[in-house]
């Protein structure tokens, strides 16, 4: 193997961690600002799916029935899957924030239904035919499309963009205040229940674009259960990012990275740790974010302690409007 | 409004004390929602008769009408009647589907009641049927006696998925981490860990993906099996699984309700901080529940496997996952959970002809999301008053804002 092939391979790799990365990215941030308002959503893995779904099946039929360009229909196909993760997680907003019911539950039941209704709908569009992606002319970036390079750039402008809003600007200060301490919010007059409403939808409205970007850009096509776990990684990430969207940044392109690493790694030229000439090791590889998802909560619970950095106060506690000392 | 000449008017009351009779209700609503949600869904994804697709499902999980008039007929008057006792096929079916369900199901009731949110039983129950299957195939010689290789290998199970549940316990009570999260990881874990021996490693052999057939000794015994002795039993597909879980079911029923350790387990959940002041040992009661927890999924892993007699590439998943909404139709009361797996067993066999695959686990999400969010609806009684109108005034003030979100407050 030559030193020109381990650059190609390297930035195969470094590029194929950005791809994979940055749809997490959309989730873990949509989460972080709904958290951040006091909302828990668990159901990021259906919204991610339906929105993974709907994306698709809208355009393959807007290519192939309505004969619209490709262009067109990837961009109402990723509309279409913020859209529809909007839809779901105001199912749980409504249940959580006016019905006040337990968070938990019902992140998991927006994930029951996210995973059922995307089997159910998405079952025409299973190994239909995928966006073809539009080729660099430059050499180096031989196999990459330009959708997915576009994608990587709105994602990395999009994270300190989240940041600022969150940090800098008003609307920003009275979404951290409605999650931290939401009877001082609503003395100050900030319409405690309308804001956590806004921010569980854009939460999932990011997921949906997150599971469409899959579908249509990332990772191109639609098989059931196509997140495989994303959504919950996305959960754990909001955890460990500490609930900072530039952090999120970071730990969702260093997840990309694992998710990669045995697609990367079946080069058959590579020695020892190529995955093609040893299915074995690539099942193992297969578990690696996984794992990696548990022992970075263990590494960030002992960060969480030593900076007593927490979650938002009034995380995952409904907000009763007139009642004493919540 | 006025009605014949008097006036009526709307009263919602909060209700102080907690009937039985509303989580009832809220179920068996949740479900006739629930079918009623999904026909809507059915009809859009291109099924022409939603209804008749619910009278299939009715039919491959529980038979018809007339066959159960005939078993019985059959069985009261000792007769033979033209099916036999497949008059009842459906409903053996169903029972060893729900012995899984059931099993799974306990194993949240247990971690639920302490507000513990074991999502992992899937990852335990994997785990229980991989420590299950090597001991069967490859560590017991296949002469071995039934019992003694049933009760080994049920052991095998319950202590993988004890191990594999204590993990996330432990983590929880020394570092404080999040559950959820390490369950549900360690359920793509398991998924994988099975692959690896299974489709790929060293227990595959060839290219089948599979384990093989499990010696004899290591499968449970199905009543067709007896058909020789007594002709009856042709065709019968029941195990002793399902009894397995009803046991379990009442010893946890025991436990929860009737031992120190319950109560304890109850207190936490409902309370933790009073709890603590009581003293009782949290952390040292989050990890053995999470390990009861696992102890009870790896049974249903083990129950599992002894009932396919192979452990292959498409070991179902998604058990864990349909326990979660059976215990939480069951009200956490693990003998209400006995009857809510055998329901649910049932949409698990009439679904799994039907396309598309999905229809199970949309149903179990919409019938979780109105049992949840019909809780609140019923924390208030609405009355109808007669309303004389010097008395306007008064009502009124009833319907005070504030005057009832104290009384809430004060509910809670």
């Amino acid at each position: 193997m030559t030193s020109s092939d381990l650059t190609v391979l390297a930035i195969t790799i470094v590029f194929g961690a950005l791809v994979s990365g940055t749809p997490l990215l959309f989730a873990t941030i949509g989460e972080i600002f709904s958290e951040r308002s006091g909302v828990m959503n668990l159901g990021i893995e259906g919204m991610m799916l339906v929105g993974a779904m709907s994306g698709f099946s809208v355009w393959s039929t807007a290519v192939t029935k309505w004969h619209w360009t490709n262009g067109t229909a990837l961009l109402v196909g990723l509309l279409i899957g913020m859209a529809l993760g909007c839809g779901l997680s105001l199912l749980h907003a409504i249940i959580t924030i006016t019905l006040r019911a337990d968070q938990v539950v019902s992140g998991l039941a927006v994930t029951f239904l996210g995973t059922g209704l995307s089997s159910i709908l998405g079952e025409h569009f299973v190994g239909v035919a995928t966006p073809p992606p539009t080729k660099f002319t430059v050499a180096i970036l031989g196999g990459v499309g330009a959708e997915q390079v576009a994608f990587v750039v709105f994602g990395a402008i999009f994270a300190p963009l989240a940041w600022y809003y969150m940090n800098r600007t008003r609307p920003g200060l009275n979404l951290r205040s409605v999650g931290e301490y939401p009877a001082a919010a609503d003395s100050l007059g900030i319409n405690v229940y309308q804001t956590r409403y806004l921010y569980v939808l854009f939460g999932g409205a990011m997921s949906g674009l997150a599971g469409a970007s899959m579908s249509l850009i990332t990772d191109p096509g639609w098989v059931d259960g196509k997140t495989s776990g994303l959504g919950w990684i996305a959960v754990a990430l909001v955890i460990f990012a500490s609930w900072d969207p530039m952090r999120g940044l970071w730990v969702s392109y260093f997840f990309g990275l694992l998710r990669r690493l045995p697609l990367d790694l079946q080069n058959p030229a590579l020695p020892l740790i190529s995955t093609a000439n040893n299915p074995q090791l690539g099942r193992f590889m297969d578990m690696l974010p996984y794992l990696a998802t548990i022992f970075i909560l263990i590494l960030g619970s002992r960060e969480a302690m030593r900076k007593r950095l927490g979650a938002p106060a009034a995380l995952g506690v409904p907000y009763i409007r007139g009642e004493r000392g919540k | 409004m006025k009605w014949n000449g008097i006036d009526y008017r709307l009263r919602i009351e909060a209700r102080l004390d907690n009937p039985g009779w509303v989580g009832v209700v809220s179920s068996i609503f949740g479900i006739l929602f629930a079918l009623i949600v999904g026909g809507f869904v059915l009809k859009a994804a291109g099924a022409s008769n939603p209804i008749a697709t619910y009278r299939e499902i009715f039919k491959e999980g529980f038979g018809t009408f007339a066959d159960w008039q005939a078993g019985l007929h059959a069985v009261v008057t000792n007769t033979s009647c033209p099916k036999g006792m497949l008059c009842f096929g459906p409903l053996s079916d169903t029972l060893v589907k729900a012995s899984p369900v059931l099993l799974t199901a306990l194993a949240c009731i247990i971690a639920f009641r302490m507000k513990l949110w074991n999502i992992g039983a899937d990852g335990q129950m994997f785990l229980g049927a991989w420590a299950a299957t090597g001991v069967a195939v490859f560590i017991l010689p296949d002469t071995t006696n039934r019992v003694v290789m049933l009760t080994v290998m049920a052991l095998a199970g319950i202590s993988a998925g004890l191990i594999y549940g204590i993990i996330p316990g432990f983590l929880k009570a020394r570092l404080n981490i999040n559950e959820i999260i390490t369950t549900l990881m360690l359920n793509y874990v398991a998924y994988k860990w099975i692959e690896y021996f299974v489709v790929v490693g060293p227990w595959s052999i060839g290219d089948f993906e599979s384990t093989g057939h499990f010696p004899a000794a290591a499968t449970w015994p199905r009543l067709t099996e007896y058909a020789k002795q007594y002709p009856i039993t042709a065709g019968l597909t029941i195990h002793p699984g399902i009894f397995l879980g009803i046991v379990a079911a009442i010893l946890l029923a025991w436990i929860l309700f009737r031992s120190r350790w319950g109560y304890e387990i109850r207190v936490i959940g409902d309370n933790p901080r009073a709890a603590r002041y009581a003293g009782i040992n949290l952390k040292r009661n989050i990890i053995l529940v999470m390990g009861l927890s696992g102890a009870l999924a790896g049974l249903a892993g083990m129950n599992e496997v002894a009932a396919l007699r192979e452990l292959n590439g498409r070991f179902q998943r998604g058990y864990g996952f349909t326990g979660v909404i059976v215990a939480w139709l069951a009200r956490l009361n693990p003998l209400a959970a006995i009857l809510v797996s055998v329901l649910f067993g049932g949409l698990l066999v009439g679904t799994k002809l039907i396309q598309p695959q999905g229809i199970a686990s949309m149903l179990q999400g919409v019938i979780l999301f109105i049992v949840i969010g019909t809780e609140l609806l019923f924390h208030y009684r609405i009355e109808l008053d007669k309303v004389e109108l010097a008395s306007v005034v008064v009502e009124n003030k009833s319907l005070n804002d504030n005057e009832l979100e104290e009384e809430i407050s004060r509910d809670q």
